[in-house]
């Protein structure tokens, strides 16, 4: 008998019992299912949640590589001097691979566990939800970050970020930024500061002379401290920083971006509107510089003074923007609400970033907020319509 | 001097009048958001006759809503046009059987409900005859009069709701779509020539019924539809839905709370006027075979109610083969002891997808459609012709992505809000988001592009049904 009878046959059999849910997820991760069309339309668009959202994972693979390949070059550079090391090596790459692959895989392992738990309890089906949510946290941690964090945190976000609404489409917040802002509330010191960026500054690797080799500093940070960035702007666009593992390349998450508009998976009215946003916020804090409102001195100074189109680049921003805003679920659902939705995640991006000495990276919480915010939105957007509809209705009884 | 009451007045008065010219007027419809589903088995411009069947059935599950109450018992024997049952609601609906025969079996479901009425056909019809007059010549009354006791009442159907017309009711307007844009759909252009005469007796009819206008639609270069008095001709053109009622509606003149529209079939019109010529109500007409499953997608002349098996006879491949009396979209599934639905104008029978594919979640598949460009690459070939099978292609989900029904859906309401709201069952907010301006065929194309497969027109069925019941 061939695979695809037996596993049809071990279907029926796990019909009905507790092994039920975790045996289709595994099925229909192997074989589309042989459902047909019942009572509507006949025929049904190739396209399903899971294709959906293995183009949204298609989409982060390159983010994903170049972290792997910048947390070895950050950690080599620093003990053995940027001048002397390339970035395509091997050894940086497996300096990445020995941190990040950890933390996709107990990403995947702990959240999918929580799913099919939560699926056989609740008898549904395992939802795909989570296939990208898995990938895109270990893309916004701290390459430092300790498993067991990671762990608790990733149950926290999926149970009440997630399945406490009702699973997959019945989110609120971000499921990814849930994880992370749990994390960064609970323990601080290991999101935030100058020790976790890079590898190794955690555990204070020396130097021949005996001081820290590693200093994880972002540029955000230095900034925020009015420090002198030490890279330069093509570092900065390409993402040979120090930061988060998945949000240094602007370049491939430009290149990401466009595949998700391309495909019409991501929404290109949320991503141009919240770098319009961010664009419009930084040009403002600029222009309060030029126009001598902020002193040199101010502790606002530098982040003000720091060019608006490179607070795209640096930080979380453009991370944020492509793969975390377009969020179907927890976004704004109408276009004209995608426009609003946008820009303001943007524009408080950046203000945030500016105006909080503590985390001198706003976008998380931009986000969270507008999450919040994305219903109500929607809801003016939609009364426009409905009062159409009432208008019509007044002039005809008029 | 005018005071600022009276220029209020005024301006009132002046927007009343635009807002009825513009009714009056004949309107070009372009329809862009939609979908042109391009499927294999379009039907050959040739028809034939089929061969009678034994047995003919009316189905009250064909007209939705209707309770019907048997006029007649198993045995007797029936006239073509004589009352079977009336509607218990609306008693002065007749239902009227499309051949003379004799009625063989009722057969009931749970509860006795009805299911279906079987009528062993004689071997020629003999017709309830009624006058022969035309329909310019006689009042309103008389035309309704005459609709309701010769059976053809159920042609019309009432929007909001879409169910059969209240007999009680005279309507702001009357819409009737003079396109079939649904995939592989019949063409009224082949179907409808050469019945002018009785398209016009039937449309000149449909004036007498409405207090407002008689719109019909239809593509630029149609020429099968007669000039009639009293009828408003708009000319639309663009991708499905554009044949579809309701889009039309919107366009021309959308409906509003409390108010009521009727829509026919051109088909129907026809039929209607061919009763008003010749007095007889001859339920039949031309309909397509279409699809892959087809030997010879063509046309066929059927009465209603004939039984699939003998309209399909020597023409259906050997295979997995599912038979729809309808299209792809809003059909209903029937095996071939079925019966043809009431207002279906096409036959359609696609491969049946009960097979798994190896993951076939997530490489690139030729042979399938996807509107999405998610490793799905039908985009590149726009004008390729696919043969489509009933598989699912997916699991039912939530709802997730957004912004996609509405690049399918022109009407001016946001489908996913109202779909939720009707699942919720928040009858303001159904009012509110337009529940009154849709009908489940409406949602079809939704429902084909939903990444969640949802069933959207389960969904809006349900929700006109709760209007209905809470409403009224």
């Amino acid at each position: 008998m061939s695979l695809k009878q037996n596993l049809h046959n071990l279907k029926e059999k796990y019909r009905g019992t507790k092994m039920e849910q975790t045996f289709n997820a595994l099925h229909t991760f192997l074989y589309l299912p042989n459902m047909t069309t019942h009572g509507g339309t006949h025929i049904k668009d190739a396209t399903d949640l899971k294709r959906v959202m293995n183009t949204v994972i298609m989409a982060m693979v390159p983010v994903l590589i170049f972290g792997m390949f910048n947390a070895g070059y950050q950690h080599n550079g620093q003990i053995y001097g940027f001048d002397t090391i390339q970035f395509l090596t091997l050894d940086n790459f497996i300096v990445g691979l020995k941190k990040i692959l950890p933390m996709l895989i107990v990403s995947y392992g702990v959240g999918l566990g929580v799913e099919f738990i939560f699926a056989t309890v609740k008898k549904h089906e395992v939802e795909e939800g989570y296939l990208v949510t898995g990938m895109l946290v270990p893309l916004i941690m701290p390459v430092d970050l300790p498993l067991w964090m990671l762990a608790v945190a990733v149950v926290f976000g999926v149970i009440i970020g997630k399945e406490l609404f009702g699973g997959t489409g019945m989110n609120i917040l971000n499921p990814a930024l849930t994880i992370r802002a749990f994390l960064f509330f609970n323990w601080a010191a290991w999101m935030s500061g100058d020790k976790v960026w890079v590898h190794g500054a955690v555990d204070g690797v020396k130097n021949a002379a005996g001081t820290d080799a590693i200093s994880g500093e972002t540029i955000l940070g230095s900034l925020a401290a009015n420090k002198e960035v030490g890279y330069s702007t093509y570092d900065m666009f390409m993402g040979f920083i120090p930061g988060s593992i998945g949000e240094t390349s602007t370049a491939l998450i430009i290149f990401g971006g466009l595949f998700l508009i391309l495909t019409g998976i991501g929404s290109a009215r949320i991503m141009l509107s919240a770098v319009v946003g961010a664009a419009v916020m930084g040009l403002i804090f600029n222009g309060l510089v030029d126009s001598g409102v902020i002193l040199e001195g101010s502790k606002f100074y530098s982040l003000m003074n720091f060019p608006f189109w490179q607070h795209l680049i640096v930080g979380g921003i453009a991370f944020g923007i492509v793969y975390m805003a377009t969020d179907p679920v927890s976004a704004a659902q109408t276009n004209t609400g995608k426009i609003i939705y946008g820009f303001l995640i943007g524009f408080f991006s950046i203000m945030i970033r500016v105006f909080n000495p503590a985390y001198p990276e706003g976008v998380m919480m931009a986000i969270l907020l507008l999450n919040v915010f994305a219903p109500t939105i929607d809801h003016y957007v939609v009364q426009a319509n409905v009062k159409r509809r009432m208008k019509r209705l007044k002039v005809k009884t008029a | 001097m005018f005071n600022l009451a009276q220029i209020v007045k005024f301006a009132r008065f002046k927007k009343l009048v635009l807002t009825i010219s513009s009714i009056n007027m004949s309107k070009d419809i372009r329809i862009k958001k939609g979908l042109d589903l391009k499927l294999k088995g379009e039907a050959e411009k040739i028809v034939s006759d089929v061969a009678r069947s034994k047995v003919y059935a009316i189905r009250p599950s064909d007209f939705h809503g209707v309770t019907p109450k048997m006029v007649v018992k198993e045995g007797a024997s029936v006239k073509a046009g004589e009352v079977v049952f009336y509607s218990k609601n609306d008693e002065a609906v007749k239902f009227v059987s499309p051949v003379s025969g004799t009625i063989q079996e009722i057969k009931r479901g749970d509860k006795r409900v009805i299911l279906e009425i079987l009528i062993a056909a004689d071997s020629q019809d003999t017709f309830v005859e009624h006058s022969a007059k035309n329909p310019k010549d006689l009042s309103a009354q008389e035309v309704k009069e005459k609709l309701l006791v010769a059976g053809a009442w159920p042609f019309i159907a009432q929007r909001p709701y879409d169910v059969v017309a209240n007999s009680a009711d005279t309507p702001k307007a009357i819409f009737v779509s003079g396109i079939n844009s649904a995939p592989l759909e019949a063409d009224l252009e082949f179907t409808m020539a050469g019945k002018q005469e009785a398209l016009a007796a039937g449309l000149t009819a449909l004036t007498k019924l409405t207090s407002g206008q008689v719109h019909v639609t239809v593509r630029p270069n149609a020429t099968f539809l007669p000039s009639v008095d009293g009828v408003t001709v708009h000319k639309a053109q663009g991708v499905h839905p554009v044949g579809l009622v309701s889009t039309q509606i919107g366009k021309i003149d959308p409906i509003n709370k409390g108010e009521k529209v009727w829509v026919v079939q051109m088909e129907d019109v026809a039929i209607i006027g061919n009763l008003f010529l010749t007095g007889k109500l001859m339920q039949s007409k031309t309909i397509a075979l279409a699809g892959t499953g087809f030997e010879k997608p063509s046309y066929v002349n059927v009465t209603f109610g004939a039984q699939i098996a003998d309209v399909v006879a020597g023409n259906l491949k050997n295979g997995n083969f599912r038979i729809i009396s309808g299209d792809v979209l809003t059909g209903d599934q029937k095996s071939k002891d079925g019966f043809i639905g009431f207002y279906h104008n096409t036959m359609t029978a696609i491969p049946e997808g009960d097979d798994y594919d190896f993951f076939g979640w997530n490489l690139p598949r030729p042979n399938k459609f996807s509107v999405y460009r998610a490793n799905m690459f039908s985009f590149l070939t726009p004008n390729k012709k696919y043969d489509l099978n009933t598989n699912t292609n997916g699991e039912h989900r939530g709802f997730v992505l957004t912004g996609e029904y509405e690049k399918v859906c022109p009407l001016d309401i946001y489908p996913m809000q109202l779909l939720k709201s009707i699942l919720v069952k928040d009858i303001d907010q159904m009012e509110a988001l337009g529940i009154y301006e849709v009908a489940p065929e409406d949602f079809a194309l939704t429902e084909y592009v939903c990444v969640s497969k949802q069933d959207h027109q389960r969904i809006v069925r349900e929700g006109l049904d709760v209007m209905i019941k809470e409403v009224g």
